[in-house]
């Protein structure tokens, strides 16, 4: 079989051999997000003028025969909570319409100057705070497998573009799983980094200590390309660390005798359709050469409650700073200030984010605060510890991405519990700070794209990149289907 | 019943580094409204504070300047509150881990004020308030600030006083901060409370903010005082408040009730990390501590054989002090250098603002000059002085001023021909002298020293004139 081909590597090579300009490429996009967009609603703020500058200058650089990065050219989108100075960044919330950053995230700046042609902002949840995309302001992002389906969250709208060939790859967030889910329904790649390993400058915080910045792409090559630039070292972000290597450089690694890991406790919980998929992708990496181990985490029982608390506490204070003063909405009237800033806040905020704002507060209130979160906290670090010992036996983890695929348009939003239980197999890898890689392993019945996750020990993106390509190219043909619409490489 | 006060003060202090502590924004003070800001200072969408290793070295200072233990392990935490001059709606500051604790000053009374901690942490901006609108100006805003916490330990607001001259004066001393309370480099809460005297359980304590100068902060804690005392003695209960001091009517009143108060939700900021100090850093800051005001008043008294008077003069600016120690090496009596310092020499300063540059025409080297020919006797005092005014009027030098000749002494003979020649042309002081007038004789002393040039003996010219007169 051959290789899967990286679309990043085919642009490159397009505009290299001048078969097209990067003006044309770039128009194709604009014209394709103008037909697709109105049904998967992934974009939110699209930015032609900016695209087309971006364009311009790729394409000046070629006509003077000037080197290009292996990123210059490629269309891609931001998520809407990444800075991007003079263009509007909302996290799609009322709050924040019309905000216009007068600074870029660092992870912007490193794009730009290898000359990524940015296409628009996509859709999320607000604040990046849900699991369909549902809670945006805009209306949620559309499934491009079937849009009557979600496209997941809260990077729904960079997975519904990705998926919907609208974008050749985006920069999603990821604090409970947010970039791996949506990557798991639209059946494309999704990694979210050690926590550290991607600077967090700019990316408009929900919470810090859970909060990274990463890829979503539709091969793993151009995944790991992406992640390979992005990941450097910045000294804005205090708890930023950058990589601890070259991951293209690994891809193609022999996997024979790898130790893959299986948790029990992951496979249960989860739809059935979801559990074949994944215990026929371990099949299908015993026949590679690996070895397939199952063990226990026990601590995996306390991980969505751990999560809940401590990430609903840290949102519930980095959100405390939107209150119309300075920049965004402000309610039309009141009476003083503090009546302006309720009302603000109460008229800006959906119903999600009040809800973990109040949570948190509460969490970390005189009289709950050791109930709560130093209980939590304390949990978090037994977490770690069995993640810790577990690498000890096992070279990297097998899991289910999400126990179902896809839901329904609109069964998220009625039910706000039985949605936190989506996130139960993606929330203990931002826990322990680990880096984990969603690929598509099969469809349901329906045709509805199924994830699984390779989750490695910190910094050990190399190594799950590596079986996650080694799987995607054993098996490409019947896990992956391009979605029938948009631009056709 | 006689109670007693006792009294802790919570002393904010702005530090003097040049850029803020989560920023590269300058901490100059004024500026145009919002313009010494970044996206970081005021909190926009995104950002993350980074600290400022240079406010951690100058906390550190502090810390061993007055007896702190120096934390080797801290953090960062947030504090959790809602008002337009802070722009996350959270301070970070320290918590439960300051970077020092368990330091002292002592008082002149013998009496040792213990700090519990002195903790870092960024200012917030500055309400304006105009023609009944209120703006925020966050160029103060993440201004780092040290605060200094004393234990309960002040018993009488002379005591508050000097413990806050002191700390303002080795702050000033190590350099971490001008300490102005009138520009708000210094700022003092203090918490006061009351007890039957003899007690020693705490009574219920409130907190009066809001005093800019030390005067409203001693007339604040007496008012106070006998405010709680006369509640108490009427049947009342002290509730633990805030309150803000009015200097207009000298009273208290309250600013927040208790149902205000605010629960802070403190927990650790998870964008900074621990902050770590080997013993080899302490070390090396501990180098850079100098000589404190305390210890070189003592050394003045006891082993320069100054009054403490003068001492106290001497010692309470830095650069004075160093001049002083300058210009005395290697002179013979250093109570002559502190008298040219402490009355020539301040005589020509305005303010405490110059003392504190003490930015004079004549450098310490060119006093020392001065002083050693007087030691060794080549010119009087008188010439001395002189000279020094001379000095201080046009910078010149103690040789451009001074040429040989006018160096050494008058011999007796040439002393007495000029006194004859005195009397001679001052017939009426003369004749005032002969009448009772003692005084007159001066000017006929004077008369001598200016046309010796000052380099007649004062004491010898009065007593021959005197002998020429009962002639």
């Amino acid at each position: 079989m051959a290789e899967v081909k990286s679309k990043i590597k085919a642009i490159n090579e397009m505009l290299k051999n001048k078969e097209i300009t990067c003006t044309e490429l770039t128009k194709k996009y604009l014209d394709e997000i103008d037909s697709t967009n109105k049904n998967l609603n992934a974009y939110v703020n699209v930015t032609e003028e900016t695209a087309l500058d971006g364009a311009k200058k790729v394409d000046d650089k070629i006509a003077k025969g000037e080197k290009i990065s292996l990123l210059a050219g490629v269309p891609m989108t931001l998520k809407d909570n990444i800075s991007t100075d003079g263009i509007e960044t909302t996290c799609c919330s009322k709050i924040l319409r019309g905000y216009k950053p007068i600074y870029n995230a660092t992870v912007w700046n490193i794009l730009r100057e290898q000359n990524a042609v940015l296409l628009g902002k996509t859709n999320m949840d607000e604040f990046a705070m849900g699991s369909s995309c549902e809670t945006s302001v805009f209306g949620g992002a559309k499934n491009p497998h079937n849009i009557n389906h979600v496209a997941g969250g809260s990077s729904g709208g960079v997975a519904s573009a990705v998926g919907g060939n609208i974008a050749v790859y985006g920069l999603g967030s990821d604090t409970g799983g947010s970039i791996r889910q949506p990557a798991s329904f639209c059946g494309i790649v999704g990694l979210k980094p050690t926590y550290g390993s991607v600077s967090r400058f700019g990316l408009i915080a929900y919470a810090s200590s859970f909060d990274q910045i990463g890829p979503i792409t539709t091969t793993v090559e151009d995944t790991a390309i992406v992640y390979d630039a992005i990941s450097k070292y910045d000294p804005m972000d205090s708890t930023s660390q950058g990589s601890k290597g070259n991951v293209c450089d690994n891809l193609r690694n022999d996997i024979k005798g790898l130790k893959i890991g299986i948790a029990r406790e992951y496979l249960e919980g989860i739809r059935d359709d979801v559990k074949e998929a994944v215990l026929n992708a371990c099949k299908v990496y015993e026949s590679l050469g690996a070895e397939i181990v199952y063990f226990d985490l026990p601590g995996l029982k306390y991980a969505l409650p751990v999560y809940y608390i401590l990430a609903c506490a840290e949102a519930s204070s980095n959100l405390g700073r939107y209150d119309g003063i300075r920049y965004g909405y402000k309610t039309p009237s009141y009476k003083d200030v503090n009546d302006m800033v309720c009302k603000t806040r109460s008229e800006g905020f959906g119903s999600e984010v009040k809800r973990r704002i109040m949570l948190g507060t509460y969490v970390l209130s005189a009289g709950y605060y050791d109930a709560y979160y130093k209980k939590a906290q304390n949990l978090r670090g037994t977490i770690v510890k069995d993640f810790k010992n577990t690498f000890e036996k096992v070279d990297v983890i097998l899991a289910p991405t999400v126990p179902m695929t896809a839901f329904e348009v609109g069964k998220a939003v009625s039910d706000p519990i039985e949605t936190y239980l989506t996130d139960i197999c993606t929330v203990p890898i931002n826990i322990a700070g680990l880096p984990a890689v969603s690929v598509p392993c099969g469809f349901n019945s329906k045709g509805m794209p199924i994830g699984m996750q390779l989750i490695g020990n910190t910094f050990a993106e190399s190594t799950i990149l590596n079986v996650a390509w080694q799987y995607e190219n054993a098996t490409h043909s019947d896990v992956f289907k391009s979605a029938e619409m948009g631009v056709k490489l | 019943m006689k109670y007693e006060m006792v009294a802790g003060l919570e002393t904010h202090v702005e530090l003097s580094t040049n850029t803020k502590i989560f920023c590269s924004c300058t901490t100059e003070f004024g500026g145009a409204p919002n313009t010494h800001c970044c996206p970081i200072c005021i909190g926009l969408p995104g950002t993350l504070p980074k600290l400022n290793k240079e406010v951690v070295r100058y906390a550190i200072r502090a810390g061993l300047a007055t007896n702190c233990e120096i934390s080797r392990v801290s953090k960062m935490d947030r504090k959790n509150y809602c008002y337009p001059d802070l722009p996350k709606a959270y301070q970070i500051s320290q918590y439960d881990m300051p970077l020092c604790k368990n330091g002292y000053i002592e008082l002149s009374n013998g009496r040792r004020i213990r700090l519990n901690r002195i903790h870092i942490e960024e200012d917030a901006g500055k309400l304006v308030h105009q023609k009944g609108d209120t703006y925020v100006d966050y160029n103060r805003g993440g201004v780092p600030l040290i605060e200094i916490v004393t234990e309960p330990d002040i018993r009488t607001p002379d005591e508050a006083k000097e413990y806050v001259e002191k700390l303002q004066l080795i702050m000033r001393y190590i350099g971490v901060s001008d300490c102005k309370m009138q520009e708000g480099s210094m700022r003092c809460d203090v918490n006061i409370s009351v007890r039957p005297q003899g007690s020693d359980i705490l009574g219920t304590r409130t907190e009066i903010k809001n005093m800019n100068s030390l005067t409203f902060m001693t007339r604040a804690m007496d008012y106070e005082f006998e405010r709680q005392v006369d509640l108490i003695e009427s049947g009342g209960k002290v509730i633990q408040e805030t309150l803000r001091y009015d200097d207009a009517t000298n009273t208290t009143s309250s600013m927040r009730g208790k149902e205000d108060a605010n629960d802070y939700r403190y927990f650790r900021d998870p964008d900074l990390v621990t902050i770590n100090v080997t013993d080899n850093e302490v070390e090396e800051l501990e180098k850079t501590i100098p000589e404190l005001p305390d210890e070189k008043l003592e050394r003045y008294v006891d082993e320069l054989g100054l009054p403490e008077t003068d001492a106290l003069l001497l010692v309470k600016y830095r650069k004075v002090a160093e001049y002083f120690e300058t210009a005395i090496e290697g002179t013979a009596n250093p109570k002559t250098t502190a008298n040219f310092i402490i009355g020539q020499i301040f005589r020509t300063i305005d303010s405490e603002a110059e003392k504190e540059k003490f930015n004079i025409p004549v450098s310490a080297e060119n006093l020392r000059e001065l002083v050693k020919l007087l030691d060794d006797k080549k010119i009087k005092m008188n010439l001395a002085k002189s000279t020094l005014e001379k000095m201080l009027e046009t910078g010149k030098s103690v040789k451009e001023l001074i040429s040989d000749n006018d160096m050494g002494g008058l011999d007796e003979n040439t002393t007495r021909k000029l006194c004859e020649e005195a009397v001679n042309a001052n017939p009426k002081a003369i004749s005032d002298y002969k009448n009772g007038k003692e005084k007159a004789i001066k000017s006929v002393v004077g008369y001598v020293m200016k046309n010796s040039r000052g380099k007649a003996d004062a004491v010898l010219a009065e007593n021959i004139i005197k002998e020429i007169i009962a002639d």
